[in-house]
């Protein structure tokens, strides 16, 4: 029988997949806007690519943040005051962007359109280095004292951190470039497929580099891989990624986002094979926030279970369909 | 000023800029449900123009709601991590379920509404705008539900430095949510539908637009009317809750030191100090007070003198801020009701001095919900959650105080910013008011030359 604290550690990592595959797109929309248009009217098209949905898609952060607080509410509170300037920053950016997406359209100026998709780009770049930068912290391990984070924040600033942050940076651009060769023609969609095999070449060469480091910066991060079942994880996230490069070479509009999309879990996957049983692994002492000692009582984690069952099922449901209702082509005439 | 104090004031300036926003859009969320349903089922052109006008208001206002929300929920860990480790068990399951229940609902709905354009049917228009008002209001309840277990907690019990949870409905369902909930609701609608009058009526002043004005003129009013009255009656119940459950508050709210009989309301006073009431002359009703709160005009109620000095909150503000949230009830409810009257007589846009007090009361309620949840939350120190965890005890040890005043300051800005940029927005929305009628209608009343959609030409873009 599975206990329920790994259930959670489990739903969590779900949430930071739905998270990661959903916004991950307007994430990366965001970063590489700047490079793959030429004109307002283009910029127009990649945020009416992202316009409907980046909303509810950000929501998987929230939930991923609430899940987390009510979970392993120790690992919340941890990690959020203890990354403290570093999420001010974090949030900075998504104010940014949830601002910018909403605003840049109640004026028809050219000054205020660029304005916006500036600040949305620049948000977005923020937002995914910082996401990036602190989960490579986590992975490596923290200096805990007391159960208090004793790094402060130049000790974020890690090069292995920094590794997985552009590596983060590098696969949200390839699943971004790969949702606009879905929602994308033409010379747009062209220039969609150039610019995500260029990330999609970055990210897999930057996923080598981290993974050699993390056998000498983070070995406890291999422990698990004793079992041949944590290999299942490895060999599809090596698949999905050739086919990731592949498809945006070919023909498939809808191949590519598929694609990333399963290299992007898969990888997360990983990770959390990886963590597991801990959360918050301790770099200097065996005081790691694991699921044991952080996790709340059983009676909540059932409830929040409940909640989950009966919610997020009701969540799927209307966000397909919002997904089936927006996945045409953006074309001239929809940027009214 | 010690971290303590930094975060303490950035987390009531934080969370009371943000709730601006949500006031605002429960209320005008319900009365844009309402206009889309006639509008879908009368398939009405000016009830269309007018669901539009106001869905415009309503998406600009929520974007910062949005924006500013992010950062709610992160800073009980950032900032307050001892007391997001006390609470764990209690408090996270209400923001998790907030975030599934009501923030995907309203988000992708909202999606649908702001960037559907001509994609999307009359139908699913409407359905959108129900189910991000619905969004809006379960958003609400989840949110209050947490809340109001910090101020009187409930269904769990303290095992080590933990609460620990063991009745989830009794949590959700504590002594004060549902009194606090429905009050914050109507309030919310009391926001929106003043903001629709004081509007409508400034439209009807300046004779612009007056086929949507009258209509949001009429349903504005009659939301109105009934949310503040209703603010009146759900106020009563949560104050005699207050009585009942946190008896130190309700003392501070209404200046009560020693335990006195038949005690009287009062109407207008200078404000106490912690030391007692002011010497200077008061207004009052007598036996009032005691009658409402315990159904006897004779009653006799506690006073701040039977608790010990170090749990009152500050008496001053919690006193003076619950005074000024009735004293504009009372001035919103009586501007309403000589709507009403006016309305009843076929005079809503004769009387001219009622459409001006109408443009002048349109901000009342937004200050009278900031004055209240001031009210809840100052009254409610030196808790963070009353009578187990004091608020000093909850930040976070390892924030300092140069990290929170580098964040403070940077709300404050970026706050300012938005502020200025949402004013300015919600300006020329009102400046360019509902799309004008289509060509060949005649208007009720001789058109002005009025600015029109395009302001500026479209060649502007390339």
């Amino acid at each position: 029988m599975i206990d329920l604290p790994t259930i959670w550690f489990v739903v969590i990592g779900v949430l930071l997949v739905g998270y990661a595959i959903l916004d991950g797109f307007d994430l990366g929309v965001g970063i590489l806007s700047p490079v793959l248009t030429r004109t307002p009217k283009e910029r127009g098209l990649l945020m009416q690519a992202i316009g409907p949905v980046w909303d509810g898609n950000e929501v998987w952060l929230l939930t991923l943040g609430g899940a987390l607080f009510a979970a392993f509410p120790i690992v919340y509170a941890t990690v959020f005051s203890g990354f403290y300037l570093a999420l001010m920053l974090l949030l900075l950016g998504l104010i940014l962007r949830a601002v910018a997406m909403e605003f840049r359209n109640q004026l028809r100026d050219a000054r205020w359109l660029r304005a916006w998709d500036t600040l949305f780009s620049i948000g977005s770049l923020v937002a995914v280095l910082l996401l990036g930068v602190a989960l490579g912290n986590v992975a490596r391990g923290l200096p805990l004292i007391d159960g208090q984070y004793a790094g402060g924040l130049l000790g974020l600033l890690n090069p292995f951190s920094l590794a997985v942050g552009l590596t983060g940076l590098a696969m949200l651009a390839t699943q971004g470039a790969a949702w606009l060769v879905l929602r994308t023609e033409g010379e747009l969609q062209l220039r969609a497929r150039r610019a995500g095999t260029i990330a999609w070449a970055l990210f897999g060469g930057l996923w080598v580099i981290v993974t050699l480091y993390a056998a000498v910066e983070a070995p406890a991060l291999w422990a698990n891989y004793g079992n041949p079942l944590a290999w299942i994880a490895p060999v599809v996230f090596v698949a999905a990624l050739g086919l990731t490069g592949w498809a945006f070479r070919g023909q498939s509009d809808r191949l590519p986002i598929v694609a990333s999309s399963i290299s992007i879990a898969t990888l997360i996957a990983i990770l959390g094979q990886g963590l597991y049983p801990a959360l918050v692994p301790d770099r200097t002492a065996e005081a790691s926030l694991t699921i044991a000692n952080s996790a709340s009582s059983d009676l909540t984690l059932t409830v929040m279970l409940i909640i989950a069952l009966i919610g997020m099922p009701l969540v799927l449901l209307y966000t397909a369909f919002v997904y089936r209702r927006f996945t045409h082509k953006v074309t001239d005439s929809e940027y009214a | 000023m010690d971290a303590v104090d930094l975060a303490r004031i950035q987390f009531a300036f934080t969370a009371a800029f943000h709730f601006i926003f949500p006031a605002v859009t429960i209320g005008l969320g319900l009365l844009v449900a309402i206009a889309e349903t006639i509008r879908w089922r009368r398939q009405d052109e000016i009830w269309d123009r007018l669901a539009r006008f106001w869905t415009k208001v309503f998406a600009i206002t929520f974007a910062v709601g949005v924006a500013t929300g992010i950062v709610m929920e992160f800073q009980f860990g950032t900032n307050w991590s001892r007391y997001s480790t006390f609470v764990g068990d209690m408090f996270g399951s209400p923001l998790a379920a907030e975030a599934i229940f009501a923030f995907f609902l309203e988000s992708t709905f909202l999606g649908i509404l702001l960037w559907g354009g001509k994609r999307i049917g009359s139908t699913l228009r409407w359905f959108s705008a129900l189910m991000v008002s619905l969004g809006a209001i379960m958003s609400g309840f989840w949110i209050i539900a947490a809340n109001s277990w910090m101020q009187t907690p409930a269904g769990f019990e303290v095992v080590g430095d933990r609460a620990v949870l063991t009745d989830f409905w009794a949590a959700v369902f504590n002594a004060s949510t549902m009194p606090r909930f429905v009050h914050t609701i109507v309030s919310a609608w009391a926001v929106g539908s003043f903001v629709m009058v004081g509007i409508a009526a400034w439209y009807v002043l300046r004779g612009r637009h007056l086929d949507v004005a009258r209509r949001s003129l009429k349903l504005g009013l009659v939301v109105a009317l009934v949310s503040s009255i209703g603010m009146f009656l759900t106020g009563d119940t949560h104050s005699r809750q207050v009585a009942d459950t946190q008896p130190v508050k309700f003392a501070a709210m209404n200046g009560l030191f020693e335990a006195t009989s038949g005690v009287p309301m009062i109407l207008f006073a200078f404000p106490p100090s912690q030391d007692g009431p002011s010497d200077l002359p008061a207004l009052e009703i007598p036996n009032l007070l005691s009658l409402l709160t315990r159904g006897d005009p004779n009653a006799t109620i506690e006073g701040l003198a039977a608790y010990p000095r170090e749990v009152w909150p500050p008496v001053g503000v919690t006193f003076s801020t619950y005074h000024l949230m009735v004293a504009l009830g009372t001035l919103m409810l009586l501007v309403m009701l000589a709507g009403i009257i006016a309305w009843s007589r076929g005079r809503l846009d004769r009387w001219r001095w009622w459409l001006a007090a109408a443009v002048v009361v349109t901000p009342a309620p937004l200050l009278a919900v900031q004055l209240g949840w001031a009210t809840a939350e100052v009254g409610r120190q030196p808790w963070i959650v009353y009578g187990l965890m004091r608020t000093a005890d909850g930040v976070s040890p390892i924030v300092s105080a140069p990290e929170v005043l580098v964040s403070l300051l940077g709300f404050g800005a970026v706050y300012l910013v938005l502020g200025l940029l949402w004013l300015f927005l919600v300006r020329r929305a009102l400046t360019l008011g509902p799309e004008p009628p289509p060509a060949g209608e005649v208007d009720e009343a001789p058109l002005l030359p009025s600015p029109t959609y395009q302001t500026r030409p479209a060649e502007v873009l390339p």
